[in-house]
């Protein structure tokens, strides 16, 4: 096993963790969790690549991942506006309740 | 000399352009009368009179038109293209030869004089207006037949004569005596209008031409196109100049009421008593005789001439057969008729038998002559009829007259001179002339001499049964009922008189005609003495002005005819002898009592009173025929065509039912079903949306992995 297996093993199981909680849990602000483990994974992925790959002195991998956190922050303030606009509607943060698309 | 010469050319191209003015004027005059809504009668009459009058004036100037020239005879045509028919221009025109001058002032005058006494005679009718319309379109169809240069005007005012001939048989239609008798007449003249059409048809095959004549001598009766057609041969061996001449007489039989065609002449005696002496006397009858006239260079084409100047020819055998057998057969019908205007009707299609066998005899001149004498004599006889009737209270039967004599003076007078005209009376009167002048050409005709004999015993019959009628109508004692019966009986037989009865209520016996009435009739009475002059065997102008050449009087020729003048005197006097004797002598008493005749000889009498049963020979065979063709044809239309026609639309029925169930089941149920089966689709479809995240992103995730599994391992197959 080297090391760029371990961390993409580790990237993986950090993925199907968020993928899992954004799956299965009912309170809204719990799936923004698991979107942004998600992310994370998708992070940790990138500086492994980056590290193990074939120019590890260029900075590229680096920017990259920055553009990708601001973007996870950026994204994390959308979602939990959402979030606070579900909740002044429907009075719940459960998601289970909030179904007015339902065909 | 010379301007004399060209102003006299000047003016027969005058009369000859304006000579359509002369049945254009009685047109005009009919026109005018049908569109007034108020009846206006001084108008009508003095309309229909005054056209009559400026024709006759016109005719005059014709007449001295063809006087002036001098060899050959005088014709000159004025023709204008009309139409263009399949190619080639139609002309339409007029000819003016002393024929067509002849006929036309003998149509006018006579006219005219009925006119005026129509006149006289309708004035308690309530349709005066349309009696003169008719009169007026009946003299300008008769006018252009006799101006016709062109066949197919020539046919268009012939069948105006035969439509307007209807129209006036039938004048009181509501009557159904005289509705049937207007039937009548114009079925069987249209049977012999079938022969006339079929044989202008073929003639206008063969020539190429429907001109008679035309100025550079092309015309269908000039001698170039009749020598042209000499050569061509028929079924049967026929020439073809002879077909056309027999299939033109057919439609001169039917018109002028030649055996077997004519049935309806006495039958045609339901109409007014003017229209009887008009059409049924003078004039549209005589069309038949002058049709023959007209055609006869075809008639007689190819026969060399006789002596006598008639040729002999198998269509004119043909016509002098039919007439000759015409005047035997009908004169021996007027001995045993009852009714003053049947017996005058029979005596009419006896003279035009006569005058049939005078043209295929000795030619033009010598019919064309007896017609212009029995124009005026019988249009006499029929007024004074129609005066006698009127005097009588509309009373027809001369069985119910008698005596009339002290009553009616001038009627009387001119009515005797009529009969003594029509008779052949010797040397006075123009019928003795004319009816001459065709037993001496028949005693000369080579064929045979059966025509002559046959002619005599029609004179013997003509001076009897004219003395007859005179006798019983004017002789004797009064055997009418001019009381309150009468009244009743002529009330129930002419309702449209029932005013002018009413009026004479105050009047118990038979009365003189006014003057209007009277007139016209001493008119005629003098012309029909006066025409004798004209045709005589010393002086035969007539016949001199018919062939153009000039006439001298030469008193030597009676050397030739004095032995058949004595002859045929011998005759008339024998017949009005017999006349006397049996009905002057021995009057009847009483309307009731049976005729001499009859008594003596019932079977024979009854015979002839029933007309030899034509009539009802004709009833059995053609009409039965006819009426079995018309139910035959009504079961073609209603089974057979409507039955076609049925089959379509029950078809067309089952097709839309068809069109129906389909559009019921297959498209509006497979349209609705597609759409339910879409909608449920679209609901299945929309259960998909759960409304919650989780699932979309559940499937999102499952969605991914596939793509990676595809993506990676799909790609290498």
């Amino acid at each position: 096993m080297t090391t760029l297996q371990i961390c993409l093993l580790t990237s993986a199981l950090l993925f199907a963790t968020g993928f899992a909680g954004a799956v299965t849990r009912r309170h809204a602000i719990l799936v923004l969790i698991g979107i942004e483990l998600m992310l994370n994974a998708a992070n940790l992925n990138l500086i492994a690549f980056w590290r193990f790959g074939p120019h590890p002195e260029l900075l590229t991998g680096f920017i990259f991942v920055l553009f990708s956190m601001a973007l996870a922050a950026a994204e994390a303030a959308v979602g939990l506006a959402l979030v606070i606009a579900i909740y002044r509607h429907k009075k719940t943060s459960n998601l289970d309740e909030v179904r007015d698309l339902k065909g | 000399m010379r301007l004399g010469g060209l102003a006299l050319k000047k003016k027969m191209n005058w009369i000859v352009q304006y000579l359509w003015l002369i049945p254009a004027l009685p047109l005009v005059a009919a026109g005018i009368i049908a569109v007034n809504k108020q009846p206006q009668r001084k108008l009508a009459a003095s309309l229909a009179i005054g056209s009559m009058a400026v024709g006759f004036l016109l005719s005059l100037c014709a007449f001295a038109a063809t006087l002036h020239h001098g060899e050959g005879v005088f014709r000159e045509v004025y023709s204008f293209p009309w139409i263009k028919f399949g190619g080639q221009w139609m002309d339409i025109g007029w000819v003016l030869d002393p024929l067509t001058a002849v006929m036309l002032m003998m149509v006018t005058f006579v006219g005219m004089l009925i006119f005026i006494f129509s006149v006289g005679y309708m004035a308690h009718d309530q349709n005066f207006m349309r009696f003169f319309c008719f009169l007026a379109l009946f003299a300008s169809g008769m006018l252009g037949v006799i101006i016709a240069n062109n066949l197919f005007l020539f046919f268009v005012s012939w069948e105006i004569v035969g439509l307007t001939s209807y129209l006036l048989i039938g004048f009181w239609y509501h009557k159904p005596s005289a509705a049937a008798a207007a039937k009548k007449a114009f079925i069987t003249t249209r049977i012999g209008d079938l022969g006339l059409l079929l044989g202008m048809v073929w003639l206008y095959a063969q020539t190429g031409t429907l001109n008679l004549y035309t100025a550079d001598h092309t015309g269908c009766l000039e001698a170039s196109a009749l020598s042209q057609m000499a050569t061509h041969v028929t079924i049967g061996g026929l020439g073809v100049t002879t077909a056309i001449g027999l299939l033109i007489f057919l439609g001169a039989v039917g018109k002028s009421g030649q055996v077997p065609l004519h049935v309806w002449l006495p039958d045609a005696m339901e109409g007014p008593t003017p229209v009887s002496a008009l059409i049924h006397a003078a004039t549209m009858v005589a069309a038949g005789v002058f049709l023959v006239a007209r055609v006869y260079p075809l008639m007689s084409f190819g026969a060399p001439l006789t002596e006598h100047g008639a040729s002999v020819t198998t269509a004119l055998t043909v016509v002098t057969w039919v007439g000759a057998i015409t005047a035997i057969f009908s004169a021996s019908i007027a001995v045993a008729q009852n009714d003053i205007k049947r017996i005058l009707a029979y005596s009419t299609v006896s003279q035009l038998g006569y005058m049939m066998m005078g043209l295929g005899v000795g030619g033009v001149a010598v019919g064309m002559f007896h017609l212009i004498t029995h124009a005026f004599f019988k249009a006499l006889l029929f007024l004074g009829s129609g005066s006698v009737i009127h005097g009588c209270h509309e009373e027809q039967d001369v069985r119910k007259m008698g005596g009339l004599r002290k009553y009616m003076p001038v009627t009387f007078a001119v009515y005797g001179i009529g009969m003594l005209a029509l008779s052949g009376f010797p040397l006075f009167f123009s019928g003795f002339w004319s009816k001459d002048e065709i037993l001496h050409h028949a005693h000369k005709w080579p064929v045979s001499q059966i025509p002559f004999y046959l002619g005599c015993a029609g004179a013997l019959f003509t001076a009897f049964y004219m003395t007859r009628q005179v006798a019983l109508v004017f002789y004797g004692k009064y055997r009418g009922h001019a009381d309150e019966s009468s009244h009743d009986q002529s009330h129930s037989s002419h309702s449209s008189h029932s005013s002018h009865v009413a009026a004479e209520d105050g009047h118990d016996t038979p009365h003189e005609s006014p003057a209007v009435m009277t007139v016209p009739l001493i008119i005629l009475a003098v012309f029909a003495i006066l025409l004798s002059v004209l045709g005589t065997p010393a002086w035969p102008w007539f016949e001199g002005y018919l062939k153009g050449e000039a006439t001298i009087l030469d008193w030597s020729r009676f050397g030739d005819t004095w032995v058949l003048m004595l002859v045929s005197s011998v005759i008339v006097l024998t017949g009005i002898t017999l006349g006397v004797f049996l009905y002057g002598k021995r009057q009847r008493q009483t309307a009731e009592e049976k005729d001499v005749l009859e008594a003596a000889q019932p079977v024979v009498f009854r015979i002839l009173q029933n007309k030899y049963y034509i009539d009802e020979l004709y009833e059995l065979t053609v009409i039965r025929f006819n009426a079995f063709a018309a139910s035959f044809c009504d079961f073609l239309d209603t089974w057979i065509f409507g039955g076609a026609v049925l089959l379509v639309s029950y078809a067309t029925l089952g097709l839309a039912w068809l069109y129906r169930l389909t559009d019921e089941y297959f498209v509006n149920l497979g349209f609705d079903t597609g759409c339910e089966a879409l909608r449920e689709s679209g609901g299945l479809s929309s259960k998909l949306h759960s409304g919650r995240v989780q699932t979309y992103l559940r499937v999102i995730g499952v969605a991914l992995v596939l793509l990676i599994l595809f993506l990676i391992w799909g790609r290498k197959a």
